[in-house]
């Protein structure tokens, strides 16, 4: 099979899925098992804006959340972000951009026996610290990892 | 006064015996009775060059008086410049490798012991090496920035480097600027390079994966995602070695994308870790080393990190670092190496390996002085040969130098500030804006300024000038955003280069600030003070988002010193500096 074809059949794949809500880590962020969040998602401030998620806050930084994102952006209009743990009965992943004008930027629901491991692209104005919320067994932990947005140039 | 090779070699005979040299890092356990005589050790030998920027002629290179390490980096090599650096290195006051390695009493020495590199000198350098050490014992590693910095690279589309190094015999390099030319003009030249092109943080990003348009290209992996062969194994004198490959990380970011659409860079040092964690279960290897273009600051830390390498050979900051760096991690040891830029030198590692251990090792870098290294015939018969259609351009007179011009340093160098002079008064602009690389050689008082010199100051893939009008807080968040990729004190956050350089202003700098705060009292030449509304009319070059209208900066300057006839700098747009008394990074 080519490289063309088999992408195709990825993607058919993955389109199939989505429609099912089967897979995780393929689903439009909170499109298919929560409704829009306006309140939430809309908030300028970051404790709103989480609290507005999973109702509280005040979160645990926890070392067992591993967020993968550039160091440095290649475009702040694009940035990858992957947000993976190895805690149980995760419920949610919640991902901020804390210098966004509008801070939440992502709302994985996980349903029971998901592998924890999302992956999204964020927007991000100016250098920021990316922050993942994890809620798993009802409790709230998070961490967080600086991403710097750069005019570029320059380089020797 | 310019001394011979034979001058040269009774010269050392006497210092040496004459106790002038013990304690130097060149100083073997004999009497040198010449700079190249480098003992063997150990059973295999690897031998460095990094980010010789095009340079296939000898050229004089002034190194930094100006070198800050802030915060953790302070006062660490490689940040340390001048005197300090000679105490730091036990390097003789006054002596050749004085010279070789410090701006100290730059112009009488570079008289006396001449011009630097040179491939048909190096070449002279490598075969030596390779003979003494014997068939099969030794390789040649190219950290990068090998197709770009001359007329003749840009004009040939980095090709006539590919062809001097297939001549050299390099075999395994990784890349920066390679990355400035059309993606399918990389990937033809890999295809010329009869060595092997290694990346392991370069990816061909999700949306190009779903019609990639070098589905063929031998180093592409589809299953991994990666655009380049991530590492290979050599066998030298009979051992197995993994010559691992760190593109520069941020190369999107410091140059073009739109050169570049389907490629991601980035550190990886997690893949990095499972890269080396890889090699070493499948491969068997009895040693791993990286050929690293991440710069010095980034590679130490990556050290600390990533644990298993062996060494880590490094580029792009330019810094000529005698020694490796030790550097603990959770596995053991990691060497950390850097091996200035220009042709100026081979770093040569021997090593000795045995049974998956390095055992001990031997490590110099030997400074390629032109005058002592006969050329290699069929390497200068090439050299001849690629210029020979650009030969009268290239070799034409434009000014006389009035001082000694060069642009290395962190801050504005004296070719930097004819650069900008040039694109004030011929664009007619306030204030001018001038990358700050750290490639660019170096003129002497007295010398000729040919547009050879022009072309290796400026030869870039994106050398289109513009002139507009900035307001005096965009101006202020360039500096601010440059000054932060140079003296962040996290190494990761940096992108190596030097400031930018300006015409026209001046402004006090704070390195050891934070983000927003380190430029202050930025003030024009008559000395009003910039306003954060106020518009001025700026002009610049080497715009990484989207191309601009201007001229090529080549003929703004060209045309600037066929104006001047002997040039001087008027003015020094330079910083003043707060918090750096002390600094181990700056000439006192």
């Amino acid at each position: 099979m080519s490289l063309n074809q088999k992408r195709r059949v990825f993607l058919k794949g993955s389109l199939a899925a989505g429609t099912l809500g089967a897979a995780v880590g393929l689903l439009t962020p909170g499109a298919v098992l929560a409704a829009w969040n306006k309140n939430a998602f809309t908030s300028k401030n970051i404790d709103e804006a989480i609290a507005g998620v999973v109702g509280n806050p005040v979160t645990t930084p926890s070392k067992d959340i591993t967020i993968k994102a550039p160091d440095i952006a290649e475009n702040g209009a694009v940035v990858p972000v992957s947000v993976s743990t190895n805690m149980d009965g995760v419920e949610s992943i919640t991902l901020l951009v804390e210098k966004n004008a509008s801070p939440l930027a992502a709302v994985f629901h996980l349903p029971k026996g998901s592998l924890p491991d999302v992956s999204t692209r964020v927007k991000m104005g100016k250098t920021s610290d990316v922050i993942a919320v994890v809620k798993a067994n009802g409790k709230l932990f998070s961490a967080r990892k600086g991403v710097k947005v750069t005019i570029g140039g320059c380089g020797g | 006064m310019t001394i011979s090779r034979r001058e040269f070699v009774k010269l050392m005979g006497l210092a040496g015996a004459a106790g002038m040299l013990p304690g130097s890092a060149f100083a073997a356990a004999k009497k040198p009775s010449d700079l190249y005589e480098i003992p063997k050790f150990g059973n295999l030998c690897l031998m460095h060059m990094t980010d010789c920027h095009a340079q296939l002629n000898p050229v004089y290179f002034r190194e930094p008086s100006v070198n800050l390490g802030i915060g953790p980096a302070k006062g660490k090599a490689p940040h340390i410049v001048g005197k300090n650096f000679l105490q730091h290195f036990d390097i003789a006051p006054g002596s050749i490798e004085s010279h070789a390695f410090t701006y100290l009493d730059f112009d009488n020495a570079a008289r006396k012991y001449g011009k630097v590199g040179g491939f048909s000198h190096l070449a002279t350098l490598v075969k030596r090496l390779r003979a003494e050490r014997g068939d099969g014992n030794s390789i040649l590693l190219d950290g990068g920035d090998t197709w770009q910095g001359s007329g003749t690279a840009y004009w040939t589309r980095g090709k006539d480097m590919v062809g001097a190094c297939n001549l050299l015999g390099v075999d395994v390099m990784t890349g920066h600027w390679e990355f400035t030319y059309l993606d399918k003009e990389i990937i033809t030249n890999i295809g010329d390079f009869k060595g092997e092109f290694v990346a392991q943080n370069v990816s061909v990003n999700e949306e190009a994966l779903f019609d990639y348009r070098f589905p063929d290209f031998s180093g592409f992996d589809e299953d991994s995602g990666l655009a380049f062969k991530p590492y290979t194994m050599k066998s030298i004198n009979g051992m197995r070695v993994a010559v691992i490959g760190q593109a520069f990380p941020y190369t999107p970011i410091a140059n073009p994308q739109r050169f570049i659409p389907d490629w991601t860079f980035g550190i990886q040092d997690a893949r990095m870790q499972s890269m080396v964690n890889q090699v070493r279960e499948t491969e068997k290897p009895d040693l791993v080393v990286v050929i690293s273009h991440n710069g010095m600051d980034v590679d130490l830390k990556m050290a600390s990190r990533v644990s298993g390498i062996d060494v880590i050979f490094g580029g792009h900051t330019h810094d000529g670092v005698p020694r490796p760096v030790e550097i603990s991690n959770k596995g053991g040891k990691t060497l950390v190496t850097n091996a200035g830029s220009n042709g100026k030198f081979l770093a040569v590692m021997d090593l000795d390996v045995s049974k998956g251990r390095l055992k001990d090792y031997r490590y110099r870098l030997v400074p390629v002085f032109s005058n002592l290294l006969e050329a290699d015939k069929d390497m200068q018969a090439y050299i001849d040969k690629v210029r020979a259609p650009y030969k009268d351009k290239l070799e034409k007179k434009l000014a006389v130098a009035g001082e000694t011009l060069y642009r290395r340093g962190n801050f504005n160098g004296s070719f930097d500030q004819i650069i900008c002079d040039a694109l004030n008064k011929v664009n007619d602009a306030q204030i001018s804006l001038s990358p700050g690389f750290r490639w660019g050689t170096t003129v002497l008082p007295g010398q000729d300024i040919t547009m050879d010199h022009v072309m290796d100051q400026t030869c870039i893939t994106y050398p289109e000038t513009y002139r507009r009008e900035m307001s005096g807080e965009e101006i202020k968040a360039i500096l601010e955003d440059v000054a932060d990729n140079l003296f962040n004190p996290d190494p990761y956050y940096q992108q190596g280069g030097d400031m930018v350089r300006l015409g026209g202003l001046d402004y006090v700098c704070e390195p050891a600030q934070t983000m927003g705060k380190r430029i202050t009292n930025m003030t024009l030449d008559n000395g009003s003070k910039i306003e954060a509304q106020k518009k001025y009319m700026v002009s610049g070059w080497a715009t990484v988002g989207s191309k601009s209208p201007g001229r090529p900066i080549w003929d703004v300057v060209a045309d600037y010193l066929k104006e001047q006839g002997t040039v001087k700098v008027k003015k020094l747009n330079t910083p003043k500096l707060i918090g750096v008394k002390g600094n181990p990074g700056i000439a006192s």
